[in-house]
């Protein structure tokens, strides 16, 4: 697969995602839906780690599973080096499987615990037809090493492992098959900080050795900034504010951004009680009915009128910027003379003649 | 609530289409299997079976043979044994309430044993008295019904029946409630206590599993973390949500058996139940009897899952009806 | 000074396993004074919880053993009879779990769970109970409190659950609130309200916190000490400048280089720490955390580091360097990493 190198891995095209509701007597009728991921466009380049934020329920891991056709799309495309894959047939899936993997958030339940180290890591070798018994063992033993783990591990059982331990084990799983693409699911969520730490390097480390594309999927901003070359943050199902990762950092543009940004603990008291903090009142609303107007409003400390009834577009502030707010902040006023619609991205539904035309005043 | 109810009507009436099906085809098309030549007697003419196949419709295709079948028993409820050559419904609604004496009874007793023993077992974990109490309950499970019974039968109605302990025991069979209640129950009470002994076994063990996992969930840690006293956190907290599996466990075990799966207790202390019933017809190959003793266990087991469901969502709010 | 609140002598607790005694929590002192803040952070394993459930006497392992006094004021609860401790239990001192999943039972509304914790401990009328459980759901910023309290667990959202486990923990008003890891499980968004809670609560009802964590960015804003476990014993333990701004034991450097800062210039790798916590069956002679410390050296391997204070004032550490070598080794290492020092 050759001839788009330049292009981007992989390319999401309006990608929606409900989930229906069911209630009925005797025949099941449709009577809602979860609108997990609603009309979200977004590439991910080769060789980039694209960092996805949100708070639970927004709809980010429903998204990378989308990615890698874990669930079947509403509508949309999902295009993969060149290829549309969201038509697939499962045979017609089955070669991408080795360059899409997955690693899920919870290491004790993602292993099976009846089965032994070395045939959770070759299982995609053997499934996949690749080399002879003693070949598969070699390779799974130089992945287990690779992940930092010793070959010795072959034998054990997962139940042997540490928390930390046994990520690494899903990280060498997902990397049997040599895939070109790795979505992250939540990867360090439930390990301690100091663990943590370790597998951030850990893939960081594997990345340059393997040449891999990271889709890395979190809610802790702290964490994405420092493993993501880009950043999407996702809120109800939509995608709000995608920026080169320090850039958003030092100049959010959407107000959700700015709250999550604040709601990241500092290891520093005194900056820490220096600090405005920003905390988001109330729970994420539910994705069976979201919110009219921009989907954030009910929590937005700036919101107005225009919130309420019109969802804003994904408007381009230049360098790779860009955010869906009414009352963007960090914004001048000639950037924002300057900032266009992007129609490429912005969801239909979205009234393109909305672009701002006030940055926020606090 | 009415979805629910609707719902669960539709199905039983499904249910009990496709068992009445099921029993009538495995029943015609089991080989050797002619009840005219079985009602004829001893060497009768081919005439007096021909005349017998008509008469009981049975010279008709299958399909009509079924349907005839299911109006006699449901239309015009004369449904005819091709053993005794008695109406069938009658039989069925007069064994009725004797099933219905004997596993209401015993489910007193097993429900009241059950919990007592596991509860017991579970709290008493760490000491001796848990793996003596499992054992126990380990042997009532595994005591077969029938062995258990006619020792019983021959200890109080034979071997032991004249000495003070027993000598108030009544021979077997069975007096209706309303005609003497003092000797219902005393007819009762041995067949009552056979019948339990195995779910009071198999109950316990249920029990004291559950007891001791729903003890590790955290939420039990937070109710002594309340200061709430032992006491109140085995019965308000963990017994109760322990009692979830109980209940479900109960209502299909308790169906079972009043639809005649007490079969053999009841013909070891010969009670005219239904399971009696369905012994006799098994063994005579009696189609319209054994087609209405079905019906009535089907239609019992699911009246059961319904009512366990109901129940299920009253102990555990998480769950819906729907 | 007064007497503490509570003070913890040399507790040491172990587990009675098939592959030998573990020392879960080895022979550690500490104390809590009224009102105040106290976090405790550590890995997983290094016995911050047992500590803590200890003092709850809420292990209900029948193979646990215990060692040493645990002070409230003043009656050791070590030695308080079952009925006694159940007293203390919920009423004077309260305790909030991880998990807000599954720390509250499924099968009773919110209210009725309330109100059991307030039957327990004080002799209220039908309707008092109830009123009492309304204003402590609007306390914890529950909407709509007096709908919400006839609603099931499973009906609030995992912030929600931890806001009704804070009202229950906060019904009989205990002197001291235990907060086993209260935001671990949760978004980054509820966590920055639940700690905005917890820091409100100590204001409003003066009592003293401990708060289990994991994370040291946790604590900054909210502790006023810390105390850094590892392996079931402390090994640091100071006052929140002393730990964040000259900390002295290398796990403190580790745990501190491990955060993902968003207020520092993004690094190419995170400071780890290499390995994993020893076994707490077979504890390696000398330092505990020797086989994981860059910054070993040959005595680290024979004598086992004693907890006293070297820089300052109740600035505690168990570590073999001497303060010069350390700030020197400190800074050459994760110096861009740490807090500017004042």
């Amino acid at each position: 697969m050759s001839a788009q190198n330049g292009g981007p891995l992989l390319k999401a095209e309006h990608v929606v995602k409900y989930f229906p509701i069911k209630r009925g007597i005797l025949i099941q009728r449709e009577i809602a839906q979860v609108h997990a991921v609603d009309d979200v466009s977004l590439e991910v380049r080769r060789g980039e780690t694209l960092g996805l934020v949100g708070e639970s329920g927004c709809g980010k891991s429903t998204l990378g599973r989308c990615f890698v056709r874990l669930y079947p799309l509403t509508s949309g495309h999902v295009v993969f080096d060149g290829q549309d894959i969201s038509n697939l047939s499962r045979r017609a899936m089955r070669p991408l499987r080795r360059e899409l993997q997955i690693v899920f958030q919870d290491p004790y339940a993602s292993l099976n615990p009846r089965k032994r180290v070395g045939s959770i890591v070759g299982a995609p070798l053997a499934i996949h037809d690749m080399g002879d018994r003693r070949e598969r063992k070699r390779q799974v033993q130089e992945l287990l090493e690779k992940v930092g783990l010793s070959p010795e591990h072959y034998n054990r059982y997962p139940h042997e492992f540490s928390g930390g331990q046994r990520q690494r084990i899903g990280v060498a799983r997902a990397l049997a098959l040599r895939p070109k693409l790795v979505i992250a699911d939540e990867p360090v969520s439930a390990l301690d900080v100091s663990i943590q730490a370790q597998v951030i390097n850990l893939l960081a480390d594997l990345q340059q050795d393997f040449d891999l594309t990271y889709v890395f999927i979190a809610h802790d901003l702290g964490v994405v900034r420092h493993v993501s070359d880009r950043i999407a943050v996702m809120y109800l199902g939509k995608i709000f504010e995608i920026s080169p990762a320090e850039e958003l950092y030092r100049r959010p543009i959407m107000p959700y951004t700015e709250a999550l940004l604040s709601a990241v603990p500092i290891p520093d008291p005194r900056e820490s009680a220096a600090r405005e903090r920003i905390v988001l009142e109330g729970d994420v609303p539910s994705p069976i009915n979201p919110p009219s107007g921009c989907r954030f409003h009910p929590r937005c400390r700036y919101a107005t009128d225009v919130c309420r009834q019109i969802e804003p577009p994904l408007v381009d502030y230049g360098n790779g910027h860009l955010a869906a707010c009414h009352h963007p902040l960090n914004v001048d006023k000639e950037t924002l003379a300057r900032a266009s619609v992007d129609e490429r991205r912005t969801p239909e539904a979205a009234d393109e003649s909305a672009k701002p035309s006030e940055p926020a005043t606090n | 609530m009415a979805a629910f109810i609707i719902r669960r009507l539709l199905w039983m009436l499904v249910v009990l289409f496709a068992i009445t099906v099921l029993v009538f085809l495995i029943f015609f098309a089991t080989p050797g299997v002619d009840p005219a030549r079985q009602m004829a007697g001893r060497n009768p003419s081919a005439a007096t079976i021909r005349s017998i196949k008509h008469e009981f419709g049975l010279d008709r295709s299958l399909p009509v043979r079924y349907g005839l079948m299911m109006k006699h028993m449901f239309i015009s409820r004369d449904l005819i044994s091709y053993g005794s050559h008695t109406r069938v419904i009658p039989e069925v609604v007069s064994a009725t309430p004797v099933t219905l004496s004997l596993v209401f009874g015993a489910a007193v007793i097993w429900i009241v044993f059950s919990i007592l023993t596991g509860v017991a077992a579970a709290v008493l974990r760490g000491t001796i008295f848990d793996p003596f109490l499992m054992i126990l309950a380990l042997i009532g499970i595994s005591v077969p019904v029938f062995w258990l019974g006619e020792v019983v039968n021959l200890v109080t109605q034979s071997r032991l029946h004249d000495s003070f302990l027993f000598s108030w025991v009544p021979p077997l069979g069975y007096t209706p409630l309303t005609q003497d209640p003092f000797m219902w129950f005393k007819q009762l009470f041995f067949p009552w206590l056979t019948l339990s002994v195995l779910y009071i076994g198999f109950y316990a063990r249920v029990l004291r599993a559950n007891l001791i996992e729903t003890d590790s969930e955290d939420y039990i840690r937070t109710a002594r973390a309340k200061g709430l006293s032992e006491r109140r956190v085995l019965f308000r907290h963990t017994l109760r949500t322990s009692m979830i599996t109980f209940v479900s466990l109960f209502g299909l075990d308790f169906a079972v058996l009043v639809g005649g799966g007490a079969l053999l207790t009841e013909v070891v202390f010969g009670l005219p139940g239904v399971g009696l019933l369905t012994y006799n017809s098994l063994t005579s190959l009696d189609l319209p009897v054994i087609m209405t003793t079905v019906v009535y266990a089907a239609f019992f087991i699911t009246l059961a899952s319904a009512l366990v469901d109901l129940v299920y969502a009253w102990l555990d709010p998480r769950v819906r009806l729907a | 000074m007064a007497e503490p609140l509570l003070s913890v002598k040399d507790l040491k607790v172990s587990f009675r396993t098939e592959d030998g005694l573990v020392r879960a929590v080895d022979g550690i002192s500490f104390t809590v004074d009224e009102g105040e803040v106290v976090g405790i952070v550590g890995e997983s394993g290094s016995g911050k919880s047992v500590t803590m459930m200890s003092v709850m006497r809420l292990i209900t392992d029948p193979n646990v053993i215990y060692e040493g006094e645990i002070v409230y004021k003043g009656r050791n609860l070590m030695g308080l009879s079952q009925d006694a401790m159940r007293e203390v239990r919920g009423e004077e001192i309260a305790m909030i779990f991880q998990d807000p999943m599954t720390s509250l039972n499924p099968v009773y509304t919110i209210g009725w769970q309330i109100e059991e914790q307030l039957n327990e401990h004080n002799d209220l009328k039908k309707g008092q109970a109830r009123r009492r459980a309304i204003d402590l759901l609007a306390q914890v910023g529950i909407p709509r409190p007096e709908q919400r309290i006839d609603d099931h667990p499973h009906q609030f959202s995992g912030g929600m659950r931890q806001r009704v486990m804070i009202a229950l923990a906060l019904s009989c008003n205990p002197d001291l609130l235990i907060a086993d890891e209260p935001t671990t499980a949760l978004d980054v968004t509820i966590q920055a309200q639940i700690l905005e809670l917890i820091k409100n609560l100590k204001r409003d009802f003066g009592s003293a916190v401990v708060l289990i964590t994991h994370d040291l960015g946790v604590v900054a804003d909210i502790a006023d000490r810390i105390l850094v476990m590892y392996a079931g014993r402390i090994v640091e333990e100071g006052n929140k400048e002393q730990i964040f701004y000259d900390p002295q034991h290398p796990y403190t450097w580790g745990l501190l280089g491990s955060i993902a800062r968003l207020d520092r210039p993004k690094r190419r790798r995170l400071t780890t720490i290499a390995g994993q916590p020893p076994s707490l069956i077979n504890r390696p002679r000398g330092c505990s955390f020797r086989p994981r410390c860059p910054q070993a050296f040959d005595r680290c391997s024979v004598e086992d580091p004693a907890l006293t204070a070297k820089v300052g004032d109740g600035h505690l550490d168990a570590c073999h360097l001497s303060v010069e070598d350390k700030r020197a080794r400190r800074d050459a290492t994760i110096r861009p990493e740490l807090a500017e020092s004042a």
